[in-house]
């Protein structure tokens, strides 16, 4: 067998995941997280401020790469979806269900940080312009998920009802943003963007691209803590979890 | 007609049965025995297709059963009955004949009349009291052209005649070349007819099969 | 022994739902008085002028159709919950989309062609203008069987839930949203005289697309949750 193959149907077994999440874990968080910290402190201190914007538009640099997060974990939830769904596969249930949390955290930080950038940009705490809006329907569908999930009282179910739901979700999105895009065109004449077309400095791109990677890697790392807790406790009955607790402690 | 080969079913990593192997010839009806809770609705329901066992297959007339075949096969008697109140009891069957199709030589006011209900086609099912509804639900086996009855406690809330009813009619389903799977608390001997029981309570083997009368 | 056609099953479905609506006739009613409620909020709310009723009514008029419609959504499976009819229709050797299919058209004909039916009722308490009103029946003549197509799924994947009326309105508001922008977005785009059949055309071809996949993802939505 393909060693690649091989290597995904060997982490499909939870025992394997576990052990394989475990080793990972160090790696992504120690390289994450000082990846973000570098980032937060260029984008605040070392960039030069926009000439326009003045000093707000250091905003984006949480804003851009939280709002990047929150569809690719959408994604990712999809994606595992579609695997929990069609090859009935356990741990891409657990996959899925984990992403949704994180994914509803980075979104929310995304509507923060619009709302942050708003007030002082156009003097109110709430715009509805097309990307918010989009987000806002974004975080809706990670909260249908998260409460989907947790409204089934059978794991297994609820985990594939939610699943189901995330890939209407899915499909949903583009719909979505089409029209709140033709939506915000019909109602304000010429579009308002939140964030206009000011020229990168080519100093902001290091942080912004630090905080990208940054917060990809730490999402990796949440989703395997989460999922590794979670295979941990849907499999509590079985041997393999005691031995390994046990290893730990 | 059915037979069932390492059934096994688990909800939420908690095992539930099996696995089990059985079987249900034409002519036969094999009563399910257990305790509350050892499964025997949820074994009825897996067999019904409303559930997926997690591991074992079920066959039908030797071939792996799908959905479809099920469907054409087995009828289900459950806890919930099925009836819309606020219908009549004929129109009530009527339904259930336009979802299954008719058995041949059958028809509801028929099958009102095998079941004692001759006289109350056109009584809303609300009305009528909880043995009365059994008796529509069993109405709606005879009408239907399912050769393997489901039967989750056919016995509750039937009065003496009521017992007496259903094991006639599972009596002559069986002549016919049907079969059926009861599940009952007590055991009711179907009389002449040919009984197996099947537990489910935990044996020394996966299951046991003890021939009866 | 004679099976019974897909046919003959989706016109006793039919007839089986419309004849439990009939004899609950009044029950029927519901969609409409609560669209009624809406609308008597709106100007007692804001204000009884004619040009601002009138600015609004379009969107007014569909959000009271969405919410009344969001209410009824539950009505669709829960009495075949509760009875044992809607694990009837599993069992049955029958197509399960088609049967759903069938409900949601019940459901359609039951809720939403009364509002439609009152909609003009509602027009005129909001002062819509006049030449408005045949773009705002035919974005709801469009809309209101969108809405009940892919409210079947959501409901369907609550099937069961007791208290469900929160997370049904969080899981179909995403799916409601391009329905309704498109909807009372074409009404606000025949207001400012900008084209308004492109949504029109939009909102059709959804309909067309969703009348095959909608009752297909809402079988297996029912598969799922009523395991």
């Amino acid at each position: 067998m393909n060693p690649v193959l091989l290597w995904f149907h060997t982490m499909g077994s939870p025992p394997s995941f576990y052990a394989f999440a475990g080793r990972c874990l160090p790696w992504l968080y120690g390289i994450a997280i000082p990846m973000i910290l570098w980032g937060c402190w260029a984008g605040l201190f070392e960039v030069p401020a926009d000439y326009q914007q003045g000093d707000t538009f250091r905003i984006l640099f949480v804003h851009v790469p939280a709002a990047w997060m929150s569809l690719l974990i959408y994604g990712v939830m999809a994606i595992n979806a579609f695997i929990a769904l069609v090859w009935r596969i356990k741990l891409s249930e657990q996959l899925a269900m984990n992403c949704a949390p994180i994914g509803a955290a980075f979104t929310a930080l995304t509507l923060l940080t619009g709302a942050i950038w708003g007030k002082p940009m156009w003097g109110t705490w709430w715009t509805w312009d097309a990307r918010l809006t989009s987000e806002l329907v974004l975080l809706f569908l990670y909260l249908g998920v998260i409460g989907l999930y947790a409204a089934i009282e059978d794991r297994r179910a609820a985990a594939r009802a939610a699943c189901f739901l995330a890939l209407i979700g899915f499909v949903n999105v583009p719909i979505v943003h089409f029209s709140v895009d033709w939506w915000n065109t019909l109602h304000q004449g010429a579009t308002i963007r939140l964030f206009g077309k000011s020229s990168m400095d080519p100093s902001m791109i290091a942080p912004l691209i630090a905080l990208a990677f940054g917060t990809k890697l730490w999402f990796v790392g949440s989703l395997l803590a989460r999922t590794r807790v979670s295979i941990a406790e849907a499999e509590r009955s079985k041997d393999w979890v005691h031995r390994a607790l046990r290893a730990r402690a | 007609m059915l037979s069932v080969r390492g059934l096994a079913f688990a909800r939420n990593h908690e095992p539930i049965f099996g696995p089990l192997d059985f079987h249900v010839d034409a002519g036969e009806a094999v009563l399910v025995h257990g305790a509350n809770g050892r499964g025997k609705t949820t074994l009825l329901r897996v067999l019904a297709g409303l559930l997926s066992a997690q591991e074992g297959v079920v066959m039908i007339d030797g071939e792996p059963a799908d959905r479809h075949a099920i469907a054409r096969s087995c009828a289900l008697l459950g806890h919930l009955l099925g009836h819309k109140g606020e219908l009549t009891a004929e129109e009530n069957l009527r339904f259930a004949l336009g979802l299954f199709g008719q058995r041949q030589g059958q028809s509801p006011t028929s099958a009102l009349a095998a079941v004692g209900l001759g006289g109350f086609e056109d009584s809303p099912a609300r009305q009528l009291s909880a043995g009365q509804k059994k008796r529509l639900a069993l109405a709606r086996l005879l009408l239907v052209p399912a050769r393997l009855w489901l039967l989750d406690e056919p016995y509750a809330n039937l009065d003496l005649t009521g017992i007496d009813l259903v094991n006639r009619l599972v009596g002559n389903h069986l002549g016919r070349g049907g079969a059926a799977l009861i599940t009952s608390h007590g055991a009711y001997a179907t009389g002449a007819v040919r009984t197996r029981t099947l537990s489910l309570d935990p044996q020394p083997a996966t299951a046991a099969e003890a021939v009866d009368g | 022994m004679a099976d019974s056609s897909a046919m003959t099953a989706f016109s006793a479905l039919l007839r089986r739902d419309l004849l439990l609506v009939w004899r609950r006739r009044g029950d029927a009613l519901n969609p409409v008085l609560f669209a009624l409620l809406v609308v008597t909020v709106f100007p007692l709310a804001i204000g009884p002028e004619k040009s601002t009723l009138s600015l609004i009514a379009p969107g007014v008029i569909w959000a009271a159709v969405l919410l009344a419609g969001l209410l009824s959504l539950d009505t669709m499976f829960r009495s075949d919950l509760e009875d044992g009819s809607l694990e009837m229709l599993l069992l049955a050797p029958q197509p399960l989309a088609l049967m759903l299919f069938g409900k949601v058209l019940v459901h359609w004909l039951t809720t939403a062609v009364p509002l439609l039916i009152a909609a003009p009722l509602l027009a005129e308490m909001l002062h819509l203008q006049a030449p408005l009103l045949p773009v705002l029946m035919l974005s709801l003549l469009l809309g209101t069987p969108l809405l009940s197509l892919v409210g079947g799924v959501v409901v369907a994947l609550t099937v069961g839930m007791r208290r469900s009326g929160m997370l049904l309105a969080l899981l179909a508001l995403p799916l409601y949203v391009p329905i309704l922008i498109l909807g009372a977005g074409c009404v606000a785009a025949a207001a400012q005289g900008l084209p308004y059949t492109g949504a029109l055309l939009l909102l059709g071809a959804g309909l067309a697309l969703l009348i095959i996949l909608a009752p297909l993802a809402t079988a297996t939505a029912l598969r799922i949750a009523m395991t």
